[in-house]
């Protein structure tokens, strides 16, 4: 596209009236701004000293978890479809024959890397057993890249850990179906 | 000239050829699907998918007659005149319901089917289902059960269609596979101890159009939309079966059939199918050893290993080569050049020709053949050009030693012993002997330069078979770090620019040597046949494979 191009249509700058050239008036506005804000409520977070507060929880994304069955087993069939999904090719999973008769497949390592991950939730939404979720825990930290791949323990014991603050889709489901009969 | 319309649309159909509803229809660019039906199978018509309208066109008066019923179109052979409608409302209706009837007994549990992806329930649900369920479908657990050592049955996931059943009887011979009980209870079985284990057993899981039959080497292993195919020549035995190799970040996963009707039709063996270990076992060598005269081992980069080799190849006046049949055409020509370079008067002799067994025909027409090597013909052509010695091994090496050479050069690529302790000494003898091979053995250790090969998927090149067929493969996976495929390295030696290419090779091979005559490049899908060249030659076609 050229500059002369009839479809660009060029702008110009307002030009500076009597205030703008006097130059003192423009400045006296810029110190009220300040000294208004020196006096109005703070609004600033004392993170990490006071935790802010999360919308829903159930519908945050953040760290991931590996959902158990009622048998407490790992509920992920290993279907590589929440590897599929994933944009940013952060979930390693290797398939193996399962240890229970009443169950295919199962993963034998599931490794999601932390720090590649974009928290999209594409994951969750692709997973046809509601296996993986994304939690409300977002303070994520660790001491090396290694630590920040999360293996299938460490997953599982993110659901242990907030399973009671935040159930699982299927566990919801069942509490609605039980509030209904009664 | 016969003539049949397909969805109005006027098709001319191939004389001499009696070809079905399905197949004409694929020549009118329509896909008709279908689940029993398959063109290396007898026709049973059992599952009702490719059910289409059908008609006559009277020649005289142009006035088209339908049935009044559905036809199964694998069942419909199609000849002048005949009407083919494939996409009515009728044909659809029934198309929809077949599926339904299909998936109300299916566990639905695509998750965990390995067939998931490459499946035509699912594809066909996709394209000919019905949009909503009118049946209350839930997932199950299905079934499953070992049919034999290679493949497992996953009992309710099986549609029917018998193809696995037909090929055992029909093409295998073996007729393990049957079905048992009646109506819906219908279920595929073996009889009791006689477990499916013929040599062709692996082809019945990639027949199965659902995930009822799994390959117990490749089960859960990978989701197959991950893998790529790359269309590959089983170098198993000297038939030279297509097969595509289906690969993942430089893994192999599995080999499959590739259809060609001159080679191997449908199928391939057992041997080959899981005959792809080897190229990432640990075993390989890797990294170039140099065993000095004098001093200690030491491991070498590729540049030092190459002036190593040239230092060699210009200090040494007599050399010569054991050529493998394992090598590629371009590679078995590569290493001829480049050792009558350091000696026009050397000899060069073919490399052991492993053989195990005899042929093995099976009543479909596939062969496995004893001789386990892919490129004897291949090599043979090229050393009778070079005036070489295309004779039985134990003599070939007579030959080469009483020679005396300075430098030997000796190409491997074998999975299995092929050389005795023995044999490696007498070439080593106070020789340079070069060793270029896939797996330490006796020659690799008594080497003074080992040179690490590439596996045969991961190099470009021919082979040609044992009925002279040249047929092409493409590299699939990289090879492994520390190792350099053998036309690499040979092209370097040669002083050629650039990276190797297999193409201007066999280009050169096909303006120079009269056998490859008939080459052209790109080389055709299904291969070539050398003997055209030989035949318009007149010239006689090589001896018969050493016993």
């Amino acid at each position: 596209m050229k500059p002369d191009d009839p479809a660009i249509r060029w702008v110009k700058p307002p030009e500076l009236g009597l205030t703008g050239r006097m130059y003192l008036p423009l400045v006296l506005q810029g110190v009220t701004t300040t000294v208004r804000h020196l006096f109005s409520p703070k609004v600033t977070q004392e993170y990490p000293e006071v935790e802010p507060p999360i919308g829903n929880p159930l519908i945050y994304r953040g760290v991931h978890r590996l959902n158990r069955d009622e048998q407490g087993r790992v509920k992920c069939v290993a279907c590589f479809l929440c590897a599929t999904a994933c944009p940013a090719h952060c979930i390693d999973i290797v398939a193996a024959e399962s240890p229970w008769p009443d169950r295919d497949k199962y993963p034998e390592s599931f490794v999601i890397d932390e720090l590649r991950c974009i928290y999209c939730g594409m994951c969750e939404e692709a997973c046809p057993v509601d296996a993986i979720e994304l939690t409300s825990l977002y303070n994520l930290t660790g001491r090396s890249r290694e630590e920040m791949f999360f293996d299938k323990e460490k997953l599982l014991s993110v659901y242990d850990q907030t399973k009671d603050r935040e159930p699982s889709a299927m566990e919801r489901q069942q509490q609605a179906a039980e509030d209904q009969q009664k | 000239m016969a003539e049949a319309i397909i969805d109005g649309k006027p098709i001319t159909l191939p004389e001499g050829q009696q070809l079905n509803g399905i197949q004409a229809a694929r020549l009118a660019g329509v896909e008709i699907p279908h689940y029993c039906w398959h063109p290396g199978l007898s026709v049973v018509a059992s599952c009702r998918m490719c059910l289409v309208e059908c008609g006559t066109r009277d020649a005289e008066s142009g006035e088209v007659r339908m049935l009044p019923k559905l036809v199964p179109a694998c069942q419909t052979p199609v000849r002048d005149g005949t009407v083919l409608v494939t996409d009515s409302p009728k044909v659809r209706h029934a198309r929809a319901y077949v599926e339904e009837a299909l998936l109300i007994d299916h566990p639905i549990d695509c998750p965990v089917c390995d067939k998931a992806g490459e499946c035509y329930l699912q594809d066909y649900y996709f394209k000919h289902g019905q949009p909503k369920r009118r049946a209350d479908l839930r997932p199950f657990h299905s079934r499953k059960r070992d049919l034999g050592p290679t493949v497992r049955l996953f009992v309710d996931r099986c549609v029917m269609c018998s193809r696995c059943v037909r090929f055992c009887r029909e093409v295998a011979g073996t007729g393990e596979l049957m079905v048992v009980h009646r109506g819906s209870h219908e279920e595929i079985d073996v009889f009791p101890g006689h477990p499916l284990a013929n040599k062709l057993s692996g082809n019945v899981v990639e027949l199965c159009p659902v995930g009822a039959l799994g390959d117990k080497d490749f089960l859960y292993k990978q989701r197959v939309w991950f893998l790529k195919s790359h269309a590959g020549i089983c170098t198993g035995c000297s038939v030279g079966c297509n097969i595509w190799i289906d690969e993942n970040q430089d893994h192999i996963y599995r080999l499959r059939a590739r259809e060609n009707p001159h080679v191997n039709q449908w199928w391939i063996c057992d041997e080959g199918r899981y005959g792809f270990h080897h190229v990432h076992s640990e075993k390989r060598l890797l990294g170039f050893r140099h065993r000095p005269e004098q001093g200690p081992e030491q491991e070498l980069d590729w540049e030092q290993a190459r002036d190593l080799l040239q230092q060699w190849a210009s200090e040494s006046s007599r050399a010569a080569a054991v050529v493998s049949p394992h090598l590629t055409v371009e590679e078995a020509y590569l290493l001829c050049r480049f050792v009558r370079q350091v000696d026009a008067e050397a000899p060069l002799v073919l490399g052991p020709v492993p053989r195990s067994g005899q042929d093995e025909h099976f009543p479909g027409g596939f062969t496995i053949r004893a001789e386990k090597c892919p490129n004897r013909r291949g090599v043979v052509e090229l050393l009778q050009h070079f005036g070489g010695q295309a004779g039985p091994w134990p003599e070939g090496l007579q030959r080469l030693l009483e020679y005396e050479p300075e430098l030997v050069w000796v190409s491997g690529g074998y999975k299995t012993d092929w050389i005795t302790p023995q044999e490696a000494e007498q070439l080593a003898q106070g020789r340079r002997l070069v060793v270029q091979d896939l797996f330490p053995s006796p020659a690799s250790q008594a080497a003074r330069l080992v040179l690490p090969g590439a596996a045969f998927t991961e190099k470009s090149g021919s082979y040609v078979n044992h009925n002279g067929r040249l047929q092409w493969a493409d590299w699939a996976i990289r090879p492994p770090v520390g190792t350099r495929p053998e036309g690499a390295v040979l092209w370097q030696l040669l002083g050629r620019s650039g990276l190797y290419q297999p193409e201007a090779v066999l280009e050169e091979i096909a303006a120079e040597v009269v056998a490859f005559q008939a080459v052209t490049l790109p080389v055709p899908e299904q291969g070539v046949d050398l003997h055209l060249s030989l035949l318009a030659e007149e010239v006689t076609p090589s001896a018969e494979p050493p016993a």
